[in-house]
């Protein structure tokens, strides 16, 4: 299957839903051709505003739009969204609860050559402490497409996660995403891997690595961080150790998500593989995920080690 | 469109009343902003009582006028106008930031009927308006849309993004008001961080701008005609204003900020008005 990155299938899908749904409007801060939003803008471009280089104006303006009973798409890379424009998303969309779609790209490490300014490695733990915010982070293609009509469809603000870099197709379309629902990629008894995003790809190898050695994994994919899926994080923990893995720092992404919901429900032997809470740098997006431990290898040691205790 | 000295007279008497329910219901709370309150509570009795084409009973209304408080610390006047226009009852002004209350320290549109937008972290009021003009825009409708600015907050760098932005999409149905008191938190604005010339910024932004003294309804109403045939274009109106307007002890004190009277200076203050 070829690697598509996620935020090509997010321009895709965009442009598609804005036959079907007229009150979609798309907001960009002079990105649109690395968010794909171009595509949408080429075909409806009375719909598609440009803010500029000023997105706590795009995020403003979004709320402004939702107000009149519009459904704004926002974007720009995930560290300006969420990062720059945090406050606005806080007061002006969260709050009062508008019906805007922030949809970040470029998010993580994978980024690449760009460094460390550029590699979101904190949104995820931003977005999801603002009450009323859904947060996405789709593993494949076909995943973020729909995910992008299941945010078009819910009423309230949503964040999701697209990354620069095309990753390994993990869902056909007989996949039915749904906002608050994890999936079980491959059953296991020994030692459970929950992952997210890019990482969902890498978990799948490591359940194979690991397969090879006499231990069978199970691979969960969470791609809403939240609400989060509690019912089959604990299921995951029947297993009697967890592995989480996410291109995002381990404080505050999905490795502590999934510990929030066991420390109350389960308590479970767990290893949480994401950027160890330190920044980035340039590099090729292979080189950069074996650099910061974030590669199949990296996820079977984890479970490995776990079961070894 | 000239205006009757018989509405002059009833907006007047409107505001009034406005001043009185600020205090009074500043003073229940025991806190809130009297003095930027009272300075833009003319500017906001004129457009609720004769130019937003608003309707109480139906606050939702898709082709209502909008009004966005971006000076959201503001809230007690707007509360107050709203009341008096039949929004809500005027018993909720006496509950103001009170635990369960409707009427929040700053303005809450998901349960407060009348207003358009939340507000209150400054600086973000104008972007909002500009989704809403370009709403209206997109749509093909006829409704205006008004943003209320404080001259402090025109310190935040958002409100210049916002700006640039409703120039560039030639925003003539939306008309941004400065409520130019002269006065923030920590001191005169021109001390704490000059903002001046405001005039000169909005103009260099490209907006056309409008001189008024911010308490005088028929400069007030003539601006916002003025406004109305301005086509391509937004516009800014600077309006002069004072801060504690109405109460004497409390004008151009920077103390009465975000300070709420006592139950005497409140008696004090409702003998003036």
């Amino acid at each position: 299957m070829p690697k598509i990155a996620t935020r090509e299938a997010y321009g895709q899908a965009l442009a598609e839903l804005g036959e079907e749904i007229k009150d979609i409007v798309v907001l960009d801060a002079d990105l649109s051709k690395s968010t794909k939003t171009s595509v949408f803008a080429k075909k409806y471009p009375e719909r598609f505003f440009n803010m500029g280089i000023a997105e706590q104006n795009l995020m403003g303006t979004a709320a402004g739009f939702a107000t009149c009973g519009k459904i704004p798409f926002a974007s720009t890379f995930a560290v300006f969204a969420a990062g720059r424009a945090f406050e606005q998303i806080r007061n002006s969309i969260c709050y009062p609860n508008l019906n805007v779609k922030i949809a970040a790209t470029h998010a993580g490490i994978t980024v690449g050559e760009d460094g460390a300014t550029h590699q979101s490695v904190e949104d995820i733990a931003l977005m999801r402490s603002i009450p009323h915010m859904i947060v996405i982070n789709p593993a494949d293609a076909e995943e973020a497409k729909q995910a992008v009509r299941a945010a078009a469809m819910h009423k309230g603000p949503v964040y999701l996660r697209f990354g620069r870099h095309p990753v390994e197709t993990i869902f056909d379309n007989n996949y039915k995403f749904e906002i608050g629902k994890g999936v079980i990629l491959k059953e296991g008894k020994d030692v459970a891997i929950i992952a997210t995003g890019t990482m969902v790809g890498e978990a799948l190898k490591a359940a194979e690595l690991l397969s090879k050695k006499g231990i069978e994994a199970m691979v969960v994919n969470i791609s809403t961080i939240k609400p989060i899926d509690k019912e089959i994080i604990i299921k995951a923990a029947e297993c009697g150790a967890i592995v989480t893995a996410e291109e995002h720092n381990i404080i505050g992404g999905l490795g502590s998500a999934v510990a929030e919901v066991l420390a109350e429900a389960r308590p479970t032997p767990m290893k949480r593989i994401g950027i160890a809470d330190e920044f980035g740098q340039s590099g090729k997006p292979e080189e950069l995920l074996k650099l910061y431990h974030l590669t199949a290898d990296d996820i079977a040691k984890a479970a490995e080690e776990l079961k070894k205790g | 469109m000239s205006i009757t000295q018989e509405k002059i007279e009833e907006l007047t008497s409107i505001a009034r009343k406005v001043r009185r329910h600020i205090i009074e219901m500043t003073a229940e709370a025991g806190s809130g902003h009297p003095g930027g309150s009272l300075s833009c509570c003319d500017i906001l009795t004129a457009l609720y009582f004769d130019v937003l084409n608003v309707d109480p009973k139906r606050p939702t209304w898709s082709e209502r006028d909008r009004f966005v408080l971006s000076k959201g610390h503001a809230a007690p006047a707007l509360y107050a106008v709203l009341a008096e226009k039949g929004y809500f009852a005027k018993e909720e002004l006496m509950r103001l930031r009170k635990t369960g209350a409707m009427l929040q320290g700053h303005p809450d549109m998901k349960g407060t009927p009348g207003l358009d937008m939340t507000t209150g972290s400054l600086g973000q009021g104008l972007s909002a308006a500009n989704g809403m003009a370009l709403a209206g825009k997109l749509d093909k409708k006829d409704y205006r849309v008004y943003v209320l600015l404080g001259d402090g907050e025109t310190e935040e760098g958002q409100v210049w993004e916002a700006a640039m932005a409703s120039a560039h999409y030639k925003l003539d149905n939306l008309t941004a008001f400065v409520d130019h008191n002269g006065l923030q938190i920590d001191g005169p604005i021109t001390q704490v961080m000059s903002p001046e010339k405001i005039q000169d910024k909005f103009k260099a932004f490209g907006w056309h701008v409008i001189d008024i003294d911010g308490h005088n309804f028929r400069e007030i109403l003539d601006a916002v005609e003025e406004a109305k045939n301005t086509k391509g274009r937004p516009t800014a109106i600077v309006a002069k204003t004072v801060k504690g307007k109405g109460v004497p002890f409390m004008e151009n004190v920077v103390d009465w900020h975000g300070k709420a009277p006592t139950k005497e200076q409140a008696e004090e203050a409702l003998k003036a008005l």
